[in-house]
């Protein structure tokens, strides 16, 4: 454990954990004086395939209040067969399947080097996973038919025993009876009218009371069916996939005409709403996926965000920003209040949204956003982008299991000294109240209990601490402090799985030595978790006010943690593990999350969306986008992400996580143009052309959602994606000091980073402030 | 007839006659005749005429309107008061009381009828016997009048019997002579030869006596005459009573009646020429009474008549008037009749007077004849005096006294033969006028609807499609108000035509568009005027000159008519359709084509019955297949959709390029809608395929549905979402079982409580429960919706609300109660075709446009209407039809007559937007006479029956049975004043050409849709009140008289139907086999003597007892009889709206009560009246009313 990078990495490795400090301090003045807040981001399902399988219960702590699992931070005693929690410092007998315990003789859960564990609830009731296809009908042929085979495909993808339904919708909202033979049947709701769970179960036919015996004519053969109230409309996909198959091919386009100058009508707020009721009335509490197709915007009914005039645009942020949408609140109040339903029963709502124009998802964001769904948008459903994207909703990992996992909830316990104050991420409050909870909230607080309705290995949470230690106590008793994460889900297999993580940090003395502190910080992670505030903040504070916040609170970190002289600007010094931390930030505030302009409202909400959800480095990645340049000058190097980067000799690739763009300098591009790889004497320049192709497809395998690629070149109208996020060191106001072999201008009026630097630098040092 | 005449009249009349007879012979004849006469005079009126007209007789012409008109039954009343009162009928009038009481046994009316007859055969007899035997003198008319006598039993229906023998020819006679009414001498030859032929001729004559009413009178007068002892005016009367009638109408106004008239007058006229020496006037009329006479020849002379004519005879006798009066009152009228009657017999004072009057009646008789041709029933003044100064029973007992055994007899008994008879009229037209009706000339009187006549359309439409209740109108409110006959059309606008007949042919004006009255927006019609070198035409509703469009200028022959007149069919027809422009559709957008959506309930009620099975089963290649289409059309345009419901609704989309069909289910019941646009609505032949499969599954479905709870509102509102989102007009077939209690809008609760019916209460009950489907079918019209509802239901399904969707719609309804498919199946099928096939407009806008000075005030049917004057029907087929009542609002004048235009915009089953026209003219009266001689009475009944309908949801069952007859009499009373000669109040004299008012207006009160008690379902008398409120003429006359033919001696070798007999069940003979069939229903009565012979060939069983009566059809046997039957079975419902199911019935069998049922002229189980009774009644408030 060389250094802190190490330690961090090696931490984060194990349990899937990075906090902003590894080092705390001690009282809670410090605490709240080291600006960037005590937090964590935290991967609960992180894979770990060297994991030992446990197939028994975890051991919990006796204490009521404390409830804790035995980890290996607890102090054992081998010949009393006790163990004293290290959270609450109760003394806790082993129970008896532990009597063969020694030194020699270890549980899993007590070897140190498995602070993160998972246990198998075997005894918990297996139920397969639901997917429920909610189908807008309003699109172009084309799209229509492509997402019909890309779902007909995804039959193929799911387990067997899975449960899959069907939902329509355009003018009206169809409830598809799967496995009826002879005629396809379907239950039709008006698109205009918002029903509650008891209607659409009374409507269904699937209340408890309504027998169904007409149309269960299946039914005595198979009792279990027979127990599934919603058989009719959910059914295994081994039983339904030919007829499904058939159905989804006969499916039309919404038939319902369209007028000149008319959007088509399109029920999305209802179709969503009886997704969510009749997954709430049938399969409460049970994993289940709904997964929306969406090509346009909601156009009439509850959740509609735009009317059906043509000549009515849908809102843009300016509207937003003036208040002139006419129907966003309601609508994000419908969508809202459908996520916290869904997110109650644990259901989660996917959004693949594929339209030119905006389709609502700025109103429908709250749906992903509480339950964990995917957020896709791209423009037509007839791309790779989509395809290859919903391919990957049903990737299997090593073992061949789904990676996706259902009903998670999230449980913190912390060592006295700390508090938890709150969560960020794909989350929803489970309200529990708890010692370790702290009265000041960041994020979602109030609670030591979140719900996730659905987990990828990739999700992850912010988590932000409090430090409670009052500030002439002493360092707390053995020096560490310590949070256990605690995670339930049910994998993909249908089991009940709990995954336990524990970690312990030292404490420091801020007064005394802050440089232990200081030098455990972690910037990538506190970038990331400034990042998710940032945009938190964003999502209800002017965009401005966010600005300014982050402004002043780099600054304070730069007076706190800086060496320089008072009102010398120049003597700044920043020690290395902060260094980047201001880069961060400057492309942090430059980039979409903060950044409205030139997008749409949709857009924002799909970007932040997705900086909620992602870990670490993909965060990082989306904050300041990594660029590689390739050029016969030597092997493929990371470059600046500055305009000074792009020359004429080089093919830069770039990874902004939404985008992958691959630029062709000018001399590589007249040089391509001129088709010299086709030449076998120049067969480098081919290798050369293909390296950053590889590279890419090496990304785009792995990433989800599936980025935009684009090719560009110099000159080219799609470069306008690299020169948006490279740092703008020349543009049209600074020609003088290029013009030579380097770089290329920005027309571009923001300021580059040596000038944001320079302010900073003399802020930070100015006395006044 | 003869011998039944003398039954009733005979012996009383018998006895007076013998008085009379020695008096005259004449009396002796009249009496006889009186009976025969009674017909004659009930037929021809004579009676009454006879006496006023006798003496107008020569003059003939200008009487004859007045006498026309009515038929008097006062003379029946009076029971033959009339005949004593030969007053009309004079000394008949005495016989007839007799018979009068006899027939109802207690009541007067009876013997008022009685008295009719008496009055005629007084009427005739004298005539007839005078006038073809005696020729001149007074004896031959006696003489006649035996004959005539001899007839009248023929006559029994009149005209058939009585009338045919001596009443048929002298009538026809008559007829001929009124035309030849100069001639009438020569007509009263006719009637004499007639005389001589008298029986078969007989037979006509009646008939034709009802027009020949002015023939009649002279009989009438005749018969008092011979009361009188004079000769001639006995002979005028009674004769002309019968026979002049039917002339003098004929003659003086019918061309028609003439030419009848002659050709069997022509054989009596001859036998006449005797009756010409009678006197011209009064012979003629002789003559024609003769004719009635008939009977009294059958009478033989006066012995025989004796029988009947004692009655007449007492009348007859003046000497004896009072006493016969007497006499007669105590038999007929004993009772209440007896007033009235014995008023009749007051009338005595008339015979005196007829005497007088007589003569001169006679001349007018010949006028007057037609109108009144029965009328003298009671009338007998004698009666009336007796009345007064006895109590009624006193009368009773003291003619009881007087005559014990006729007289009991008579009070008994009123011979039913001798009251006006449906089938003797029917007969008659049919014999008439089963030919061409060219409807060239203004305000011509159609044929009977019974009559199998054809139309040649020449600038009148054809009576199909509008009826009038008149055809004369007076030109003032006034006259209108007095007569209290309704002014009142009956529009059946796409009436089926017969297939020599032509369609109204379809003018298309292109861009131009329908050429209108710019004022008042009548379209171009053949009565406009054009002027001005064509360049104008003058609107004939409001007078207005319009200017014609260059485009469709013409210019204008010598007669001041466009010379392409003949070449457009708008200018020469009364019916024609024309093309529509963008300006008359709905949002001037073309309209698509109509879409039929089957809605078919598949609750277990539903399967379990079959109907869902069977539906699926047939619908497509029996039903479907019959999809109506334009003219030419290859394949049918309309659309046809799919739906099935239980507590939710299910579409289907059978779009054609599925491969299979796609069922969605809509349970939102709040708020329903239709879910789907694209393949729900589909041309048969694109999609056939999917919809087999469709079919096929639909019964596997829901085979095993245990769905008890039903719901109709939201399956409506669908059919109605789809059809307005679909932009189409359409009909929705909704196949419903039970009451729609399921949560839902619409939904009902079971409020039946039968008790109610017939109560004060009842309203709350025939009213809609709430006014959902009320307001629901103010939205389906809107959107060009018609809901056709076929209920099959178990138990009480609150037809009184849901008829309402069909009422405003104008949808039909059919219920098929304890459906089972094996056994109803077939009807129903028959019914959904039929419907189906005949399905003619939709989204139809009807209007009615009328000549200044008067207007349509109110409308009846099944239809909504938002204004005033625009009826708004979703769907119109061949069978429904709109009554439209029209009153005054200025004078209309004589000279120019008045029209009517009903102009029908629809859009057709192709999906064009057209107008249909239907033009008629009038022609206009100063003169009640005139009113009286041209009205229609189908239409008036039919009329009546839906005021009455209206009435029961304001009023309270006796209220509307009251208005009923209080109408009736006060019509009858009107004509009585103001048309019949001034003759005895006892006298019950009737309107030629409503005769049988009485009979059809006690029909209208006893029919179960008007005035049903407990004994119906609420549901029927819901259903029949419904189908009532939309019945064309057609249907109204065969359903409140219903029509009943013997089977048993069918003729096999023929192809025409069997004679009908009255229903009653006085006719029914224990060894026959009798078919009865109101448009509804069909039974088979088997007698329980039937020929074993007949029920095994028939049926193929060797007895009545081994039928099967479950079954409801007949078994195909191998031979004559069998197929003849099933030919018979088969052209009836042929003939009707719907498929007439068949209920074998045996004699003294449990169902016999409700078979008994429809024997209207019967008493009701109900307590409602039998025809001898209501007729007493009436002529009782008649004369109160005269009095």
């Amino acid at each position: 454990m060389a250094t802190y990078q190490e330690f961090i990495q090696q931490n984060e490795d194990r349990d899937g954990v990075r906090f902003s400090w590894n080092v705390w301090p001690s009282s809670r003045l410090e605490a709240t004086r080291m600006v960037v807040p005590l937090g964590c981001l935290y991967t609960p399902l992180k894979e770990r395939p060297d994991l030992p399988p446990i197939q028994y219960d975890p051991i919990l702590c006796t204490r009521p209040t404390c409830r804790a699992i035995l980890n290996p931070f607890c102090q054992i005693d081998y010949r009393a067969r006790m163990w004293a929690c290290n959270f609450c410092f109760q003394r806790n007998p082993f129970p008896p399947q532990y009597a063969a315990i020694s030194e020699q003789h270890q549980p899993a859960e007590i070897i140190p080097q498995f602070s993160t564990l998972e246990y198998t609830i075997t005894r918990a009731s297996c139920s397969p996973p639901i997917f429920l296809i909610v189908l807008d009908t309003c699109m172009e042929e084309e799209d229509l038919q492509a997402l019909k085979e890309s779902l007909q495909m995804s039959l193929s993808l799911l387990p067997p025993n899975a449960l899959i339904g069907l939902i329509t919708y355009g003018k009206m909202v169809q409830v598809h009876e799967l496995g009826s033979e002879g005629v396809s049947k379907s239950y039709v709701f008006r698109g205009t009218k918002d029903l509650n769970a008891k209607q659409i179960q009374d409507m269904l036919g699937i209340g408890k009371g309504a027998s169904q015996p007409q149309q269960n004519r299946g039914g005595p053969q198979n009792p279990q069916a027979q127990q599934l109230p919603s058989n009719r409309f959910l059914q295994p996909v081994h039983k339904c996939d030919m007829s499904l198959t058939d159905l989804l091919g006969e499916l039309q386009r919404d038939p319902w005409p369209v007028a000149q100058g008319k959007r088509p009508l399109r029920s999305t707020g209802v179709a969503l709403s009886i997704a969510v009721g009749l997954l709430e009335c049938t399969f409460p509490n049970t994993g289940a996926r709904v997964m929306l197709f969406t090509g346009g915007s909601c156009t009439q009914g509850p959740g509609m965000v735009v009317g059906d005039e043509l000549k009515h645009p849908i809102r843009s942020h300016h509207d937003i920003e003036k208040d002139n949408c006419k129907y966003m609140k309601k609508a994000m109040k419908h969508y809202e209040s459908l996520a916290n339903r869904a997110a109650n029963n644990g259901h989660v709502i996917d959004l693949y949204s594929c339209a030119l124009d905006q389709t609502g998802l700025h109103e429908m964001k709250f749906c992903p956003k509480y339950t964990g769904g995917h957020m896709v948008m791209g423009d037509s459903f007839n791309t790779s982008l989509f395809k290859q994207t919903f391919q990957r909703v049903f990737s299997k990992d090593s073992k061949g299991e789904f990676k996706m996992a259902f009903g998670a909830s999230v449980e913190v316990k912390c060592s006295r000294e700390v508090k938890v104050s709150g969560a960020m991420g794909p989350l929803v409050s489970l309200g529990v109240k708890g010692p370790s909870v702290s009265d000041t909230e960041i994020g979602l607080g109030g609670t030591c209990q979140w719900k996730l309705c659905s987990l990828y290995p990739n999700t992850t949470l912010g988590l932000f601490f409090e430090v409670v230690n009052q500030h002439n106590a002493p360092i707390p008793q053995g020096g560490r402090g310590y949070v256990q994460f605690i995670t339930q889900y049910q994998h993909s297999s249908g089991q009940r799985r709990v995954r336990v993580t524990t970690i312990a940090r030292n404490w420091a003395d801020a007064s005394t030595s802050l440089q232990h502190i200081s030098a455990g910080f972690d910037q990538e992670s506190a970038a990331v978790l400034m990042g998710r505030i940032a945009v938190y903040r964003a999502e209800t504070d002017d965009g401005p006010d966010v600005l300014r916040w982050l402004d002043r609170m780099l600054i304070r970190l730069c007076q706190k943690f800086g060496e320089y002289n008072k009102d010398d600007p120049n003597s700044f010094r920043f020690s290395e593990n902060f260094s980047l931390y201001p880069q961060f930030m400057f492309h942090l505030r430059r980039s979409q999350f903060l950044q409205v302009f030139n997008n749409s409202p949709d857009e924002t909400s799909y970007y932040r969306h997705m900086l909620n959800t992602e870990d670490l480095t993909q965060s990082l990645i989306m904050i300041q986008p990594i660029l590689y340049a390739y050029s016969f000058h030597g092997p493929p190097e990371p470059v600046l992400l500055d305009s000074s980067s792009i020359t004429a000799d080089r093919i830069l690739l770039m990874d902004t996580f939404f985008q992958i763009v691959i630029y062709h300098g000018e001399t590589i591009y007249e040089w391509r143009k001129q088709g010299y790889h086709d030449l076998p004497e120049y067969e480098n320049f081919k290798q050369l052309l293909q390296a950053p192709v590889d590279d890419a497809q090496e990304i785009l395998q792995t990433r989800f959602p599936m980025p935009r690629y684009i090719v560009t070149e110099w000159d080219g109208s799609q470069a306008r994606f690299l020169l948006s996020k490279v740092n703008p060191s020349q543009t049209h106001n600074n020609m003088y000091g290029f013009g030579q072999d380097s770089g290329a201008p920005v027309l571009t009026d923001d300021v580059s980073l040596q000038v944001f630097m320079d302010h900073l630098k003399k802020l930070a040092a100015s006395s006044s402030s | 007839m003869s011998a039944q005449y003398p039954g009733n009249y005979g012996h009383p009349p018998g006895q007076g006659y013998a008085m009379p007879p020695p008096v005259n012979k004449g009396n002796m004849p009249p009496n006889q005749p009186g009976q025969s006469g009674i017909f004659g005079p009930l037929g021809s009126k004579p009676a009454m005429f006879n006496p006023n007209q006798v003496q107008n007789g020569p003059p003939g012409p200008p009487g004859p309107p007045g006498p026309q008109g009515d038929n008097r039954f006062g003379a029946p009343r009076g029971a033959m008061p009339g005949q004593p009162p030969v007053g009309q009928f004079n000394g008949v009038g005495g016989a007839p009381p007799m018979r009068g009481p006899p027939p109802q046994g207690t009541q007067p009316p009876n013997t008022q009828f009685s008295g009719m007859k008496i009055t005629d055969q007084h009427g005739p007899q004298p005539p007839m016997g005078q006038n073809p035997q005696h020729g001149q003198n007074n004896p031959s008319n006696r003489n006649a009048p035996p004959p005539m006598g001899g007839p009248p039993t023929s006559t029994s229906t009149f005209q058939s019997g009585m009338g045919p023998p001596r009443m048929g020819p002298p009538p026809t006679s008559m007829g001929p002579p009124p035309t030849s009414m100069g001639p009438p001498p020569t007509s009263m030859g006719p009637p004499a030869t007639s005389m001589g032929p008298p029986l078969t001729n007989m037979g006509p004559p009646p008939t034709s006596m009802g027009h020949a009413p002015t023939i009649g009178p002279p009989a009438s007068n005749i018969g008092r005459q011979p009361s009188m002892g004079q000769p001639p005016t006995s002979m005028g009367p009674p004769q002309n009573m019968a026979m002049p009638p039917t002339n003098m109408g004929p003659t003086q106004g019918m061309g028609q009646l003439p030419s009848m008239g002659p050709p069997q007058g022509m054989g009596p006229p001859q036998g006449m020429g005797p009756p010409q020496g009678m006197g011209m006037g009064p012979p003629q009329g002789m003559g024609p009474p003769p004719s009635r006479m008939g009977p009294p020849q059958s009478m033989g002379h006066p012995p025989s008549n004796i029988a009947a004519p004692p009655v007449s005879g007492p009348h007859q006798n003046f000497g004896m008037p009072p006493n016969s009066g007497a006499s007669q009152f105590t038999g007929g009228p004993p009772p209440p009749s007896g007033f009235n009657q014995s008023p009749g017999p007051g009338g005595f004072p008339p015979p005196g007077h007829t005497h007088g009057p007589p003569p001169t009646s006679m001349g007018g008789m010949g006028t007057v004849p037609p109108s009144s041709q029965y009328n003298a029933y009671s009338g007998m003044p004698g009666q009336q005096q007796p009345h007064d100064q006895f109590g009624q029973a006193p009368y009773n007992n003291q003619f009881g006294n007087q005559r014990p055994a006729p007289q009991q007899q008579q009070p008994r008994k009123l011979d039913p033969d001798q009251m006006p008879s449906p089938i003797q009229v029917i007969e008659e037209d049919r014999r008439n006028r089963s030919d061409l009706f060219v409807t060239n000339a203004k305000g011509a009187v159609p044929p009977l609807v019974t009559t199998d006549y054809s139309v040649q359309d020449q600038g009148n439409c054809s009576p199909r499609f509008m009826r009038s209740t008149m055809y004369n109108i007076p030109c003032t409110s006034d006259i209108l108000k007095t007569s209290h006959i309704p002014f009142s059309l009956t529009v059946t606008p796409f009436a089926k035509l017969k297939p020599q007949e032509s369609e109204p042919p379809l003018v298309d004006f292109g861009e131009l568009g329908p050429v209108r009255c710019k004022r008042c927006k009548a379209y171009i019609n053949p009565f406009m005027q054009f002027i001005d070198g064509g360049r104008r035409f003058q609107c004939v509703f409001c007078g207005c000159s319009t200017d014609v469009p260059n485009e469709y200028f013409a210019h204008l022959d010598h007669t001041g008519r466009r010379v392409d007149c003949y070449n457009r069919a708008e200018l020469c027809l009364g019916s024609y359709e024309m093309t529509a422009t963008k300006d008359y559709c709905k949002n001037s957008v073309v309209p698509k084509e109509p879409a039929f959506i089957f809605m078919i309930d598949v609750s277990y009620n539903s399967v379990k019955s079959g109907l869902v099975n069977l539906i699926c089963e047939r619908l497509k290649n029996d039903i479907l297949v019959n999809l109506p289409k334009e003219v030419d059309a290859e394949e049918s345009e309309i659309r046809v959709g799919f739906a099935t419901y239980g507590k939710e609704l299910h579409f289907y989309n059978v779009k054609g390029s599925l491969a299979q069909p796609q069922m969605l289910v809509v349970s939102d019941l709040e708020d329903v809608f239709v879910p789907l646009l694209d393949g729900f609505l589909v041309k048969l032949s694109e999609s056939s395929a999917v919809i087999d499969s469709l079919l096929a599954q639909i019964p596997q479905m829901f085979a095993e549905s245990r769905e008890t709870e039903l719901v109709l509102g939201p399956v409506i509102q669908a059919g109605l979402d789809a059809l307005k989102s679909a932009e189409r007009s359409g009909k929705l077939f909704i196949f419903h079982t039970s009451l729609p209690i399921a949560e839902a809008p619409g939904k009902l609760k079971n409020r039946d409580d039968r008790k109610l019916l017939g109560t004060d209460k009842e309203k709350t009950l025939l009213s809609p429960q709430n006014n959902f489907y009320t307001k629901l079918g103010e939205d389906c019209v809107a959107a060009g919706c018609c809901v056709e509802m076929f209920l099959f239901p178990n138990s009480y399904v609150d037809i009184a609300t849901l008829g309402e969707i069909c009422r405003i719609t104008g949808g039909n309804m059919y219920k098929y109660s304890y459906f089972q498919a094996d056994i109803d199946g077939d009807r129903f099928l028959e019914d959904l075709s039929r419907q189906v096939q005949h399905s003619k407009a939709f989204d139809v806008i009807l209007r009615v446009r009328t000549s200044t000075g008067i207007r349509p005030v109110d409308f009846y049917g099944n239809f909504y209407m938002a204004n005033t004057t625009d009826v708004e029907i979703a769907a119109l087929d061949c069978d429904q039809a709109i009554n439209v009542e029209i009153k005054h609002d200025d004078k209309l004048s004589e000279a120019d007559g008045a029209y009517v235009q009903v102009a029908i915009l629809f859009t057709s089953v192709g999906g064009k937007r057209r107008l249909r026209l239907h033009n008629l003219s009038f022609n206009c009266c100063t003169q009640m006479a005139d009113l009286f001689r041209s009205c229609e009475l189908d239409t008036l009944v039919n009329y009546f029956s839906k005021q009455a309908i209206r009435n029961i949801l304001n009023t309270n069952p006796k209220q509307v049975r009251e208005h009923i007859m209080n109408e009736v009499s006060q019509i009858l009373a009107c004509y009585r004043k103001n048309c019949a000669n001034p003759s005895s109040a006892g006298q019950l004299i009737l309107p030629e050409c409503m005769k049988l008012l009485p009979l059809y207006s006690n029909c209208i009160i006893k029919n179960d849709g008007i005035q049903g008690g407990s004994e119906i379902s609420t549901d029927d008398r819901s259903y029949l009140t419904h189908l009532i409120n939309s019945m064309s003429v057609e249907s109204s006359s065969v359903f409140f008289y219903p029509r009943l033919l013997p089977l048993h001696n069918v003729d096999t070798e023929t192809k025409e139907l069997p004679s009908a007999i009255r229903c009653s069940s006085d006719r029914l003979q224990d060894d026959g086999v009798y078919l009865l069939e109101n448009g509804l229903s069909m039974f088979l009565w088997i007698g329980h003597n039937v020929q074993p012979k007949w029920v095994q060939s028939v049926f193929g069983v060797n007895s009545a007892a081994q039928i099967d009566i479950d079954k409801c059809q007949l078994v195909n046997m191998d031979n004559p009889v069998s197929q003849r039957l099933a030919e018979i079975i088969k052209e009836i419902r042929m003939d009707r709206h719907r498929y007439l199911k068949l209920t074998i019935v045996r004699q003294r069998d449990k169902l016999e009560s409700w078979f008994n049922h429809f024997l209207v002229e019967d008493k009701g189980l109900n307590g409602s009246a039998s025809y001898v009774d209501f007729l007493c009644h009436i002529h009782k408030e008649i004369r109160n009313i005269l009095s």
